[in-house]
């Protein structure tokens, strides 16, 4: 009877314990992607480091699926450097090419004007209504570096939302079931 | 402790981290490719020269651009974005840049050329200051690579004035 007690209580002890290390394990991984997120987003003083080429506009050099790294440094605008560019109104925000700037003298402040290379016109039709030029503020960062393909994963997930249940799913079934 | 899910997890790493560490060595290697270009700008004429309704001026100008480029182009080259740019200082304003032409060059076969062209993109002024002043052009070369960093060289063209008429 003792003997039987005792085996129960030590196999409900190893669950516990169990349970609890995989919800630590869980928590590691997610707080080092956040780590690694938040890191990079005081590195390169943007606030969104990485982003995904989402449309044709700057082909060929930008394909759909790319992936931008972005840096936003004090250094002032200047024209051929390809930004990400926020437009009041809307939500996606824009990669293209900066084709024209004026800085202005007593304040500082730039007027810029962007161009997509693949497009045929500037950008003045994406601004808001009557919106001329872009200014500092609306700018999230300038493009570094390039990487090819890897943003299709994101593409495809928020495309077709089911997958990313189902690999949320798989991840978290591994995660809760693996035995090391 | 050998499992299925376990190899796969492993072998799916070492490819990742194998990859990125060739991707990051192949973008390295582009800092000790050195190059030579050769760009001549002119301004051939000066076409017309107009205030718009909203008070700024517009010049209309057509411009003699040879350049070669084949020896930017490395390995890990993908695409030259050159343009052209007239850049100048007003009183109003302490950097002007107005994009005058561009173009993607993708070989290395098509970077030698010599083209006469009027300006692809409106030479407009924030103000009426461009009568008789002084600017430069200067040609910009954007090196676009398979992977990795970017980075941009240019060559300054200076002495060019605009008429007053």
């Amino acid at each position: 009877m003792g003997m039987i007690g005792d085996a129960v209580a030590a196999v409900r002890g190893t669950n516990v314990r169990h349970l609890l290390m995989q919800v630590i394990s869980l928590g590691l991984i997610v707080s080092s992607a956040l780590i690694i997120w938040k890191g990079l987003m005081c590195l390169t003083g943007s606030e969104s480091p990485v982003v995904v080429v989402l449309s044709g506009s700057m082909e060929p050099g930008f394909r759909r699926g790319d992936i931008l790294f972005l840096h936003m440094s004090k250094a002032p605008i200047r024209a051929g450097e390809i930004v990400v560019f926020h437009v009041d109104g809307r939500e996606i925000p824009i990669v293209h090419r900066v084709i024209k700037v004026h800085e202005r003298n007593d304040t500082g402040e730039v007027d810029v004007l962007t161009k997509g290379d693949n497009n045929y016109g500037d950008d003045r039709l994406l601004y808001a209504q009557g919106q001329m030029w872009l200014n500092r503020h609306h700018i999230m960062g300038r493009v570094v570096g390039f990487l090819p393909y890897v943003g299709w994963v994101t593409i495809i997930m928020t495309e077709q939302p089911y997958i990313k249940y189902i690999l949320i799913g798989a991840l978290g079934l591994l995660v809760i079931t693996s035995k090391e | 402790m050998h499992s299925y899910a376990l190899r796969v997890n492993t072998a799916v790493t070492l490819a990742i981290m194998v990859l990125a560490v060739l991707c990051s060595f192949v973008s390295l290697s582009d800092h000790f490719h050195a190059s030579s270009p050769h760009v001549h700008l002119e301004v051939l004429s000066i076409d017309a020269f107009q205030r718009q309704k909203a008070g700024n001026d517009e010049v209309w100008l057509t411009l003699n651009i040879s350049a070669d480029f084949s020896s930017v182009f490395s390995w890990n080259t993908k695409q030259l974005f050159i343009f052209v740019a007239a850049e100048y200082v007003t009183p109003k304003n302490v950097v002007n840049q107005v994009s005058l032409w561009d173009a993607i060059l993708v070989s290395k076969n098509h970077a030698k050329f010599s083209i006469k062209t009027r300006n692809k993109y409106s030479f407009v002024d924030q103000g009426n200051n461009l009568r008789g002043s002084d600017f430069n052009l200067t040609m910009y070369w954007h090196v676009m690579p398979l992977t990795g960093a970017m980075y941009t060289e240019k060559q300054v063209f200076s002495g060019f004035r605009l008429p007053t008429e």
